[in-house]
């Protein structure tokens, strides 16, 4: 009874999500869409975060180097296929991951944290100032991924509802993924690491390997994260590898609740929603210009009031409860 | 590149780092005294740049000290005011909710204040690009060799900073008050059950640290201008000069600014192409050799 209530709200958002397409209209589907890509991306630093207890904050350069690897692939107008582009970015942003994990673990805590904001600098101006990508106008991809069956295409994966079953499939495969990787040994290892390194080291477990491991991983998952915002969009920019995108990505996870993949996900979507809440004209009128200022202050309140994020938000009011009929008995 | 354009890139080289060491050395001593991560340091070195280009108009063209031109003198002195006003609030009403908070909550904390300020920064003045004009009496420029001249100003700009890291080095290691922030960095509980109030210490460490990115900002606004966004990249740097100096070190600041001012100065030079991206390539190689920067210290 208590698993099914455990599992009841992803089972209802995927009903939910499920039967969307039946009356949303293209825009909200884009909306979505644009969602479920965060929340993979969301999901690929959870794991390092919430996981591993690793805080990077340059995670949006591997999003970006699996859509400029993407873009590579598709320069020209012959399409290729979707399985062999994604399998291309997945690869460079790994590719890029596995040095930039050797370098950054040598140190922990602040440093850790500054010294992959660095690495990712080093992505951004790699793309921003020199001619490899058209620099800071960014590019166009020339043809869109193709998903063929037999031989014949079978849908174009840029209009609205393809890319909408094709996100959400792929978010879906994403997090059952981590699901299964959390309750593997690999998983239990990267826990201990979380909560206690020097023991594990102390039981024999080669700790920076598993770092390097799950540091890769979630690069590369950016990387497809990278892959289908690149196929959607149609174009990259170096953007996409600002420290702002890596802000924003962190902000999305602690915000959601760090150490819950649901936390990842929960918050992709609070972030959108809020987003688009203050940026509204219909409600804020003129100071949805402003929307930031909001945005930074709610963020600010979130962080305060719920240490651990939205998706800790039930047990929080539960326990409120609880106190209160203590108190009343 | 001939003799006299090699000198001139050491000067702007020497220029571009004592600014950063500025900005960074306030970073490093909150990092090392309360052990906060603070994106929003960057901030507040646009907030000076905005200061410098608010306040000149106010106070630059009215004060006028003997027969000096006081007034962008005067301006530094009410900017800095403000600052260290601006700086101890902050501490109180934000910054002193974050000490016991964990690293990530302070990046998240601090990137919304980012948004914030950056907001509040578009409502108060807008978004247009401003010049800032560099003050009549520093307007000129010595010749260098017959032929290439350099602008007084950004010579005025580094003896200033110089002589900010030489108070700075004073204060630290020579004055109580010095004494007792290193002592907070070191051992927080051990100085408060000596009897010295910590907060308060912490708070003017945070103003102090507000001050010199305010005060750098300031002084950088005439040769940079002033335009949103500027907070970026000297606050990206800045991470990168206390990494490579060591956290917490401002001796290790001091000399990887002035590291990076140079990659920076002859990258542009030698290599138009990589030059954002030597500093980083640098820093690559300093945490392959030490890993903890130049000169951690216990």
């Amino acid at each position: 009874m208590r698993r099914a209530l455990k599992i009841a709200p992803a089972i209802l958002s995927l009903v939910g999500f499920g039967i969307c397409p039946l009356f949303a209209d293209a825009y909200a589907l884009d909306l979505l869409s644009k969602t479920f890509v965060l929340a993979i991306f969301a999901l690929s630093l959870e794991l390092l975060v919430g996981q591993t207890g690793l805080v990077s904050l340059g995670h949006g350069a591997f999003m970006a180097l699996g859509a400029y690897a993407s873009a590579a692939m598709l320069r020209t107008s012959d399409p290729r296929s979707f399985l062999l582009v994604m399998i291309a970015a997945m690869a460079a942003a790994g590719a890029y991951a596995l040095p930039v994990a050797a370098l950054s673990l040598r140190v922990r805590g602040m440093y850790f944290i500054m010294v992959t904001l660095a690495f990712a600098q080093l992505v951004y101006y790699v793309f921003h100032d020199t001619k490899i990508a058209d620099g800071s106008d960014g590019t166009y991809l020339g043809a869109a991924p193709r998903i063929s069956l037999g031989g014949a295409p079978l849908f174009d994966v840029t209009r609205s509802l393809p890319f909408y079953v094709v996100s959400l499939t792929v978010l879906i495969a994403v997090w059952v993924f981590l699901a299964l990787l959390a309750r593997s040994r690999f998983g239990s290892a990267l826990a201990g690491i979380r909560i206690n390194e020097q023991r594990m080291r102390a039981a024999g477990f080669q700790t920076t390997s598993y770092k390097v491991a799950a540091f890769v991983l979630a690069g590369m998952i950016a990387g497809l994260a990278g892959f289908l915002k690149a196929s959607k969009d149609g174009y990259v920019n170096p953007a996409l590898a600002s420290w702002h995108q890596s802000g924003a990505v962190l902000v999305m996870i602690v915000f959601g609740g760090v150490g819950r993949l649901a936390g990842a996900v929960t918050g992709a979507f609070a972030f959108v929603f809020l987003e688009e809440l203050y940026k509204s004209e219909a409600l804020f009128g003129g100071a949805a210009k402003r929307w930031q200022l909001m945005f930074g202050l709610t963020i600010i309140a979130g962080v305060l009031l719920l240490p651990k994020g939205l998706v800790g938000l039930p047990d929080r009011l539960r326990r409120l409860a609880r106190e209160r009929a203590k108190v009343h008995a | 590149m001939g003799g006299v354009g090699f000198l001139i890139q050491c000067l702007n080289a020497v220029q571009y780092g004592l600014l950063l060491f500025l900005v960074a050395s306030g970073l490093t001593l909150v990092f090392g005294a309360m052990g906060v991560i603070n994106l929003a340091h960057g901030s507040f070195y646009m907030v000076g740049a905005y200061l410098a280009y608010a306040l000149a108009p106010w106070i630059g063209a009215h004060v006028q000290i003997g027969s000096l031109h006081g007034g962008f003198f005067a301006t530094l002195a009410v900017g800095l005011l403000l600052s260290i006003a601006f700086g101890y609030a902050l501490e109180w009403a934000f910054f002193s909710l974050l000490y016991e908070r964990e690293h990530l909550q302070q990046v998240l904390m601090t990137y919304a204040l980012i948004l914030v300020l950056e907001e509040l920064r578009s409502v108060l003045v807008g978004d247009d690009v401003h010049g800032v004009p560099v003050p009549a009496w520093l307007a000129g420029a010595v010749p260098i060799g017959g032929l290439l001249t350099y602008p007084v100003y950004r010579l005025f700009l580094s003896g200033v900073c110089l002589l900010v890291a030489l108070g700075l080095y004073l204060l630290l290691s020579r004055t109580r008050l010095g004494m007792a922030i290193r002592a907070g960095a070191s051992n927080r509980e051990m100085t408060q059950a000596l009897g010295l109030d910590i907060r308060l210490l912490n708070r003017l460490v945070f103003a102090g640290g507000v001050a010199l990115a305010v005060l750098a900002g300031m002084l950088a606004a005439p040769v940079s201008s002033v335009y949103p966004g500027m907070d970026g990249q000297v606050l990206i740097l800045s991470f990168v000069v206390v990494v490579i100096g060591g956290i917490g070190s401002v001796r290790g600041a001091f000399v990887a600014a002035l590291l990076v001012g140079a990659v920076d100065a002859f990258g542009a030079v030698f290599f138009p192409q990589a030059a954002g991206v030597l500093v980083y390539v640098v820093m690559a190689a300093v945490l392959l050799l030490k890993p903890e920067g130049l000169f951690r210290h216990a």
